[in-house]
């Protein structure tokens, strides 16, 4: 089994950020081993490896061999030739190192808990829907709404990413080597988002909360959405989770764009509808 | 949801029409109920290709006087043809309420296809140099085997699976729409156009006729209208994305070339492959492992995205 570093995430920075309101920032912390321990999980070990090649295989086929591979111990697999098959490595609920050698198409990774996943192609839209724990690595391009309703974990595309990158997350990180199209964190309610290149019209359209860094040009911001200050936090923090994934800021760190929630949204008032009934 | 493919070959003339049907086969769970195909040929400048329908397949099971209506439609077709000084080279049945003819005709298009089409239940699927439109009920390769597709040359194709939301499971509904009354011009679309009525009405209002309910004609004669209007297919096709409201990703193919609209939000999906030697799309990327299985890149387009290949 890999070992991981025990520092909680408080002692990594990753929780002294001011929130008010009723969103309370809650992050994954990889110390919380009930996070590992789902009643299904199967004990594999990192150090048995196999190789299996999917290109005469259906989606179901192949979900089901990962399956019976876990259930016989395998930690590492890699899977040859996935074609851009739909629906590939979804909920995976333990820790796993999984490689797909070739590209995914939609709804690839989604559901997961733990697994270290490695695609070395592109992946379709709405690569890593739901994600709770874990890292994805997609060396190459990725569909529209990546990672949406991302929960937990590092979700890394090198290449550039499709529109809505993020919509909906509610925590965890998004890195995007390149650009994103329209509506990248559209409705964000927690978690960070990093887009190395240029993002596309209305970024971070109606965002409850969380915090989107932007390395190249915005074309415009969406509703509620505004530029904050850069702290000395925000760099520390990007410049580890840059180096963590080999990926740099074409204009260095210091000179990102920091975007937040400006929260004026009706949403951010604090009586409840029906406090607010009694009023109006 | 529908899905899209388009394919062009920049090098010469391939296998189309195997490539197209195994594209739109893998694409057919975004929509079973028809399936069509626009495949280019060579063109030849003397002459047309007219494919045509005088039924719907559902007609066929209406009882038995229909299989002698479909003939004396075709005969009144042939008639009228033969009245506006068509020359009729070549006349193929591909079904038997759906035929191929090759024809000379020097005359005025649009009066062609009005005095055609003013014969009951008939349509013109598509007129070309080296256009052929096929589409028909049934998923790719029941309609690609029907109308014997197969092993066509040509050097690109557009293709549609269907599934239908607002208009009829019919062939009058199912795409690619041919941009009547130009020849050459087709057009699939995956999505839903939200000011369709209102669009179609000011078209209706400059003379233009549409045959379905299906919003996606309207981008079939829009972009005709533009044509007519002497502006280029790219302008056209961004002009698109400014007067057309709703959520769309649309193909349109012309005598030698290949275009992609994407809408001002990037609703629908659409993944791109390009190479010197081939350009691919599809709405998924598996259509385009179909015909390249090896390790490619490909890349989605993004909102308001206009781009236009030459074979």
């Amino acid at each position: 089994m890999a070992k991981l570093t025990k520092r909680s995430s408080h002692e990594q920075g990753l929780h002294t950020e001011q929130l008010t309101g009723r969103t309370q920032q809650r992050f994954f912390d990889f110390t919380e081993e009930e996070n590992f321990l789902y009643p299904e999980a199967y004990d594999v070990d990192f150090n048995k490896r196999i190789e299996f090649d999917a290109a005469k295989m259906d989606n179901n086929a192949i979900n089901l061999k990962l399956r019976e591979l876990m259930s016989q111990g395998y930690g590492s697999i890699v899977v040859k030739n996935p074609l851009a098959k739909h629906s590939l490595g979804v909920g995976i609920l333990q820790r796993l190192n999984l490689t797909f050698e070739g590209s995914l198409g939609y709804f690839g990774i989604g559901l997961i808990d733990g697994p270290n996943v490695r695609v070395t192609g592109r992946v379709g839209w709405s690569c890593a829907e739901n994600m709770m724990s874990g890292t994805v690595v997609i060396e190459k391009n990725a569909g529209s709404t990546f990672g949406a309703a991302l929960r937990g974990g590092d979700l890394v595309c090198m290449g550039d990413v499709g529109s809505r990158t993020g919509i909906d997350q509610k925590g965890g990180t998004i890195l995007v080597g390149g650009r994103t199209g329209a509506f990248s964190g559209f409705m964000m309610q927690r978690g960070r988002m990093v887009i190395l290149g240029d993002a596309g019209k209305n970024l971070g359209d109606s965002m409850y909360d969380g915090t989107i860094y932007v390395g190249g040009k915005i074309e415009s911001l969406g509703v509620d959405a505004v530029p904050a200050e850069m702290t000395e936090l925000d760099r520390a923090w990007l410049t580890r989770k840059l180096t963590q994934y080999g990926l740099k800021a074409p204009n260095g760190v210091e000179n990102m764009t920091k975007i937040v929630a400006g929260k004026q949204l009706w949403n951010y008032d604090n009586l409840e509808p029906s406090e607010k009934k009694l009023i109006l | 949801m529908c899905g899209i493919a388009g394919i062009i070959h920049r090098k010469g003339a391939a296998d189309i029409g195997s490539e197209m049907t195994a594209m739109l086969q893998s694409l057919k769970h975004r929509g079973p109920d028809s399936t069509g195909f626009a495949v280019y040929g060579v063109p030849n400048k003397n002459e047309y290709v007219m494919r045509f329908k005088v039924a719907e397949q559902e007609d066929l099971a209406k009882g038995f006087k229909i299989h002698e209506t479909v003939r004396e439609r075709r005969a009144e077709v042939d008639s009228r043809l033969a009245g506006l000084g068509v020359k009729i080279l070549e006349a193929k049945d591909a079904t038997e309420y759906a035929f191929r003819y090759r024809i000379k005709f020097d005359g005025d298009m649009k009066q062609l296809a009005d005095f055609v089409e003013d014969v009951e239940s008939t349509e013109i699927l598509s007129m070309g140099t080296g256009l052929e439109l096929i589409k028909d009920l049934g998923d790719a390769t029941v309609v690609s085997d029907q109308y014997k597709l197969k092993g066509f040359k040509g050097t690109h194709a557009i293709g549609h699976t269907r599934m239908a939301t607002e208009s009829d499971v019919d062939i009058r509904s199912a795409h690619p729409y041919w941009a009547y009354p130009y020849h050459d011009i087709s057009v699939v679309h995956n999505g839903q156009l939200t000011n369709y009525w209102i669009m179609r009405r000011q078209m209706e209002r400059k003379g233009f006729r549409f045959m379905s309910n299906c919003d996606s004609e309207l981008l079939a004669v829009y972009l005709a209208d533009k044509l007519d209007n002497g502006i280029d297919l790219e302008d056209a096709m961004r002009q698109s994305i400014d007067e057309i409201d709703g959520v769309f990703t649309y193909l349109v193919a012309t005598s030698d070339s290949l275009g992609m609209a994407k809408d001002c939000m990037a609703a629908k999906p659409m993944v791109l492959f390009e190479s010197d030697d081939l350009v691919a799309m599809a709405s998924e990327e598996v259509a385009i492992r179909q015909i390249m299985p090896q390790e490619i890149d490909t890349f989605d387009p993004y909102d308001s995205e206009v781009r236009v290949w030459r074979s």
